[in-house]
């Protein structure tokens, strides 16, 4: 057993934290987000060119930098302190995921696009009708000739709005919600007949309603088998997960440090709030919140390489925690910032709606402590 | 298995402590001056990260990638071994009691430790010197799991992991050959006296008082006097190790000394309280003009309070009890494979059963996780720190809500209570005996060791500096 980090997996998070706090102040993050284009495609390009870390993930035969899962989770828990809006997760956990497992004929010079910034990738998995079921698809990709013709409706894709391609999944045959029957493709955004609606969501990132209209693909954009992709895309969603979880600690870590400061600062009474009981004790429920999140995250994290079965099942145990915490670390940062936690200007009301997305990001906490029964328990009667 | 410490204010992983086979490896302290700009950078061309150090490049080592959670060779060799030896040396007349949910007596708690006595391993976390066995951290969790597995009865924590780390501390040297070999070897039997009827919580306002009095002898001595209580198993103690007041005029934790008395001797009496499932488990203990020589006080006198917190420490940090608590889960999984729900399936199909068994599991893995990063904090020579506390907290949840669970699942067959002699009656199933006395019994648990609000109190203060 070995939770221990590598020299470079700690420059790494170093060289990530002090770029984002030089330049992803929670003021010029607001200004960003409020003016067109609604994200920072300079600092895409510094994570690409300057700082080199989208490729920290990727094998060095494909010019990264040898990393994995750990790397991921480094990044991923710098970008959640600093509420970063940039489609990492998208693109290089779940686009990168999919190239990895998939290897689809292209995915090497598609994977150096991702570590040069070139390409940016949203994951178009949910459906209006489909709630967390990533198996209920109404979205068809029909035969054609040697490939095929994608027609749908994706729902709340996030980061579709900076993207330029998109991992969709379909159905190649079976039912509506058929573990069988499911392909995934590559779509570039700018291919004929894919259109969106862009708008911002609750937590500052911005997402698309997409709509496939007789978009024609050719046989090299599916990914994996024909009819057969379900267990990859499983995959890849439970390395998204892990990665969210990590995404969490760095988010429920500034909820929870914040409180304490701010307790530490605010007087009523004529003496800090900290000074109270009944908030300490609620802080400190906060904080083994806190400590039982980064314990779990390690654990999906680690639990990635596995068989698929203690994957998903580590994955969805680690999904209820975290989505467990943000809520309730959540919650209650609000509260004892009392009038102040429900303001716009504070930072906090940002970590908490943030917070708030990711319990619900992937599945809802209902949603994998589910998947968990099923996984250890089996079966439901 | 090597484990980064608990963080405390750092980053996830960030720890740079790395314990391996018990040695401390430190690597590279990363943290640059602000000075220089940016703190490290990142250069993809050369697929080599390199820091800046004052203006100087320097190419950091490269080393493989190792975050897991296998078992060496050596540690499946390891786990085998200790399988073996329980199975063949585990007293067969302890289990079977064990198996009728007997009470157990005096000599059959002492029976298993002086087994383990014999082969070494009655005290695995003492200092080598002392008999302890330098296991790893991975060789003392296999350890664990290997006597929750086996449903062995547990080494009791009075002397071995309370009184034996004070004396290895603080006590003289003549006082570590007098006592540890007893306690070591499973041949004294220690109780704790801390509680007093109005000193629960708010422990150093005890008021048990020791007067130092030069004797007809010339020797020095302590007189005490006063009552202890919530003294578990003093019934058998051969010995106690005491909190008395020696200065009253002092601030409540600078008059305390720590005293060890010997339990036969006079002016001392120990009387049963009953517990709510019927248990004789703890004890109020009286001391009325009781003569103790000033030698048998460890650490300063007035320094006692030292002592107590050290104690309080090590009492937590073995109390989140992973390994039982994940036997206890596959027998409540058994037990509800066999229990029928409302509806005709088994239990653990139904649906509101199954999501509460489920929620355990997954606690205890987190609770699981969170020890295992503890435990690299106290390997690399820390001792316990104020983090043992949310194992406290947790692990004490966890049991408790298994007792209730278990309870749960018995259904009608959780309400006979039939005493001692019950246990052959042959009404309800088998798996239902007891499960109500564990239930009610187990409620001392978030009291005890420091309560869980007080607990609260302790992670306020020295982690979050409320």
């Amino acid at each position: 057993m070995d939770f221990s980090f590598t020299e470079e997996q700690s420059m790494l998070r170093d060289t990530v934290a002090s770029y984002l706090a030089d330049n992803y102040g929670f003021d010029q993050r607001r200004a960003a987000l409020g003016r067109e284009p609604f994200w920072r495609p300079d600092v895409w390009s510094a994570f690409a060119d300057e700082l080199g870390i989208l490729g920290a993930a990727f094998p060095e035969a494909l010019g990264g930098l040898g990393g994995g899962y750990t790397e991921n989770m480094v990044v991923m828990e710098e970008l959640g302190k600093s509420l970063v809006v940039e489609p990492y997760l998208s693109t290089v956990v779940i686009g990168g995921g999919f190239l990895k497992h998939g290897a689809p004929a292209g995915a090497e010079e598609m994977i150096g696009q991702i570590i040069a910034g070139k390409a940016i990738f949203a994951f178009a998995y949910a459906e209006p009708q489909g709630r967390y079921n990533v198996r209920d698809l109404k979205t068809t990709a029909r035969k054609d000739g040697a490939g095929y013709v994608l027609n749908g409706h994706k729902a709340v894709v996030v980061g579709a709005p900076y993207a330029t391609h998109l991992v969709v999944t379909a159905r190649t045959g079976g039912g509506q919600r058929d573990a069988g029957g499911i392909s995934v493709f590559i779509v570039p955004k700018s291919a004929k007949g894919v259109t969106t609606r862009d708008y911002p969501t609750v937590d500052g990132f911005r997402a698309s309603e997409v709509y496939f209209e007789n978009v024609v693909l050719g046989a090299e954009a599916r990914i994996g088998g024909e009819g057969e992709a379900l267990p990859l895309v499983e995959k890849v969603m439970d390395e998204a997960i892990a990665a969210t979880c990590a995404e969490a600690c760095g988010v429920l870590r500034r909820l929870q440090e914040g409180t304490v400061e701010y307790t530490k600062q605010r007087k009523q009474f004529g003496v800090p709030i900290s000074s109270f009981q009944v908030l300490q004790h609620r802080m400190v429920d906060m904080f083994i919140q806190l400590e039982q999140s980064i314990s779990m995250t390690y654990m999906a994290t680690i639990r990635l390489s596995d068989s698929d079965a203690e994957r998903a099942k580590a994955a969805s145990a680690a999904k209820v925690q975290i989505g467990k915490a943000c809520k309730f670390v959540g919650q209650n940062a609000v509260q004892l910032h009392g009038g102040m936690g429900v303001t716009d200007e504070m930072a906090i009301g940002h970590y908490f709606k943030r917070a708030t997305m990711i319990e619900g990001l992937f599945g809802s906490t209902d949603h994998h402590l589910a998947r968990y029964e099923t996984l250890s328990l089996g079966a439901a009667a | 298995m090597r484990f980064p410490e608990l963080a405390r204010n750092a980053n996830l992983g960030s720890e740079a402590r790395r314990i391996d086979k018990g040695r401390i490896v430190l690597s590279l302290n990363l943290k640059l001056p602000s000075a220089c700009g940016s703190a490290a950078l990142f250069k993809r061309r050369s697929f080599t990260y390199v820091e800046r150090r004052n203006g100087a490049y320097v190419r950091a080592r490269r080393r493989s990638f190792f975050m897991n959670l296998d078992f060496s060779p050596e540690d499946n060799a390891f786990r085998q071994e200790v399988r073996t030896f329980i199975a063949e040396n585990y007293p067969k007349a302890l289990r079977e009691k064990q198996e009728r949910d007997e009470p157990l007596s005096k000599e059959d708690h002492l029976s298993w430790h002086r087994i383990l006595a014999k082969k070494g391993w009655a005290v695995p976390s003492w200092p080598v010197e002392l008999g302890g066995t330098g296991w790893t951290p991975t060789q003392k969790y296999i350890w664990s799991e290997e006597q929750a597995r086996a449903d062995t009865i547990g080494i009791l924590p009075f002397g071995v992991s309370m009184l034996a780390p004070v004396l290895y501390n603080f006590g003289t040297e003549e006082q570590k050959q007098r006592f540890l070999p007893g306690i070591r070897e499973g041949l004294v039997w220690w109780c704790q006296g801390y509680s007093e009827p109005g000193s629960g919580s708010d422990l150093a306002s005890l008021k048990t008082r020791a007067e130092r009095v030069t004797g007809d002898d010339g020797k020095e001595y302590y007189i005490v006097n006063g009552q202890k209580t919530w003294t578990t198993l003093g019934q058998h103690a051969d010995w106690g190790f005491f909190l008395v007041r020696t200065d009253p005029n002092a601030k409540p934790q600078a008059g305390i000394s720590f005293l060890l008395i010997d339990m036969k001797s006079p002016g001392i009496s120990v009387r049963r309280i009953t517990t709510l499932e019927g248990g004789h488990e703890v004890n109020d203990v009286f001391l009325d003009n009781v003569k103790v020589p000033v030698e048998n006080r460890v650490f300063h006198e007035n320094q006692g309070w030292t002592c107590a917190k050290a104690l309080l420490a090590h009492e937590r940090s073995g109390i989140a009890g992973v390994a039982r608590s994940k036997r206890g889960l596959e027998r409540l999984r058994q037990m509800a494979s066999t229990e029928l729900s409302d509806a005709g399936g088994a239990l653990i199909q139904d649906p509101f059963f199954r999501r509460k068994v489920a929620e355990l599991e997954i606690d205890l893995t987190a609770l699981e996780f969170t020890e295992l990063r503890t435990l690299a904090g106290e390997s690399s020579g820390k001792g316990p720190g104020p983090e043992s506390s949310i194992l406290k907290i947790k692990g004490t949840e966890i049991q408790q809500r298994l007792q209730e669970l278990a309870l749960e699942a018995a259904g009608h067959y959780g309400a006979p209570f039939l005493g001692e002699a019950g246990h052959n009656s042959g009404i309800g199933p088998r798996h239902s005996l007891g499960l109500a006395g564990d239930y009610f019994n187990g409620r001392k648990t978030s009291i005890y060791g420091g309560s869980n609000e007080i607990q609260r109190n302790i992670i306020s203060k020295m982690v979050l500096g409320l």
